[in-house]
């Protein structure tokens, strides 16, 4: 929802743009926008030099039938008209109750060694690290008891999210906020600048949409009512045709 | 129905079932998104968004004390062109009237809840200690620019006018109409206001220079004020008096400033 709220709240209408830096005095590296064509306005997404049209989804798109100019379409955006207030209240809101729910689950994977008991791969899962990777690329996946564990591939997404991705949206997004870059003058320079800082944050939350997208993919691959039940309950069948065995 | 035909019609129900539940999980997708527009629109549910303000600010106040500084920075970061934002220029006549005479016969009041209420031209002003800071200004439409401002610390200004104790907000009048001037004549001038944390603070300034030249209309002349730790919104151009009130509640819609009453936080610290 933070995320939401946060493709709204960069308000792209009015400045549409990604830089690195302290400021905004020079080109960006990301640009979503509309411009005019004798076709027609069409929507056009600049990312370092190169271009492309994105009429529909980035930079042109409709809202109620009716072209709006807008970075991101109005699906994507919490609210979905172009309202800045109110995007800002829905982030900021729901920033507190991701980085609550985020500490808790970090403690809580310390203190009951699911971090090292489940997450952390072992040396010869590290090993077999280039199987896995084939083996995702054709779609073969786990059977019988390996089923039951993290694969190692797994265990590096899920590490890369929890150690890169989710404290850098948080730091990069505290960095943002020019009463907190006062805690101690010039810390924001570690990140390179308040706008490296913004730049890191979308960074990060794009990021982790695209592990959240993959990750759901996979579980409708996998059997959704099997990893549903198993999440909850810690019940998982490993096969059709045999009765369901040990929790895990 | 042979052996192959019975696995065919698993797979396809199975595929089935995955459009299915991909459609599902689309269409809930969907239905969350117009229910959070249609709470959007419901003041209850967005009194529990806003609460998030004050929690920030609390926390900002705890974190980054009253005293905590902004980072300045050196003269090689300052933005060749310092961006406007807002009025670029004051449509108003009385505004017109005093940039006409070069803003001699401009008068900063200072009034409200002081024992002394008080008027400043522009030379007195200048001719009090300064400050000079090289700052980055943050944009709540996300981006920064960095300049250097030369002014007298408001701290000066409303010592010399001696807030009274019941006084809790500065508010800060300014010359520019927001809106289209309307039938009914509604004053959209802009304002804004902040508390006593950041009017005492050092880098709180009313600036008179830019870059070592007089300040451009656009960036606020004759008299904005910087309150460097808040977004760009808090920062008042175009002023025309200082008023010291208790309570913000009777000052236009209420909320303490132009774009406050729109809808944005008064805490603007991030």
């Amino acid at each position: 929802m933070a995320c939401l709220g946060g493709l709204e709240s960069r308000r792209w209408t009015d400045h549409p743009a990604l830089y690195w830096g302290h400021d905004s005095h020079f080109a960006p590296w990301l640009a979503i926008k509309a411009r005019d064509t004798p076709e027609g306005p069409v929507g056009v997404t600049t990312l370092v030099g190169r271009e492309w049209q994105t009429t529909g989804v980035l930079g042109l798109s409709k809202v109620d039938g009716v072209v709006q100019s807008r970075a991101f379409p109005s699906w994507a955006t919490v609210p979905g008209p172009q309202w800045l207030s109110m995007a800002r209240h829905w982030h900021f809101f729901f920033a507190w109750v991701f980085v609550i729910n985020g500490l808790a689950y970090l403690l809580h994977s310390l203190f009951s060694r699911h971090l090292a008991r489940d997450l952390l791969p072992t040396r010869a899962e590290l090993r077999g690290i280039g199987r896995s990777i084939l083996d995702h690329l054709k779609f073969k996946h786990p059977t019988g008891e390996a089923a039951k564990r993290h694969n190692v591939l797994q265990n590096l997404a899920y590490l890369i999210v929890i150690f890169v991705l989710l404290p850098l949206v948080v730091v990069a997004g505290l960095a943002m906020s020019p009463r907190l870059d006062a805690v101690y003058a010039g810390w924001v320079d570690l990140l390179d600048g308040r706008q490296s800082a913004r730049s890191l944050h979308f960074i990060a939350a794009t990021g982790l949409l695209l592990f959240t997208l993959i990750h759901l993919f996979e579980v409708v691959v996998a059997g959704v009512w099997n990893e549903v039940r198993s999440v909850v309950t810690g019940w998982y069948t490993v096969s059709a045709d045999k009765p369901a065995k040990e929790t895990r | 129905m042979n052996a192959i035909e019975t696995l065919r019609l698993m797979k396809k129900s199975q595929r089935d079932r995955r459009r299915l539940l991909l459609g599902t999980v689309a269409a809930a997708g969907a239905a969350l998104l117009s229910g959070c527009d249609r709470l959007s629109g419901h003041d209850a549910f967005v009194d529990v968004l806003k609460s998030a303000e004050q929690l920030n600010r609390a926390v900002h106040k705890i974190v980054a004390p009253r005293t905590a500084m902004a980072q300045e920075f050196a003269r090689k970061h300052i933005a060749p062109v310092f961006r406007s934002n807002g009025t670029l220029s004051p449509r108003d006549a009385d505004y017109q009237t005093l940039r006409q005479g070069a803003f001699a016969d401009y008068r900063l009041a200072v009034r409200g809840l002081v024992a002394q209420p008080l008027e400043f031209t522009l030379d007195q002003l200048c001719a009090m200690p300064a400050r000079t800071q090289i700052t980055r200004h943050d944009c709540v439409e996300g981006w920064s620019c960095i300049g250097q401002w030369k002014g007298v610390p408001l701290n000066q200004v409303l010592g010399q006018a001696q807030p009274l104790p019941e006084a809790r907000f500065v508010v800060f009048r300014c010359f520019d109409s927001m809106d289209d001037p309307s039938p009914a004549a509604a004053d959209s001038r802009y304002y804004e206001s902040i508390d006593f944390d950041d009017a005492h603070h050092p880098q709180t300034i009313l600036a008179y220079e830019l870059n070592d030249q007089p300040l451009p209309m656009s960036n606020g002349a004759p008299l904005p004020c910087r309150v460097e730790r808040q977004l760009g919104y808090k920062q008042a151009k175009y002023i025309s008096a200082i008023e010291l009130v208790a309570i913000l509640d009777d000052i236009r819609g209420g909320k303490g400033g132009y774009w406050e009453d729109e809808g944005y936080e008064w805490y603007a610290g991030i």
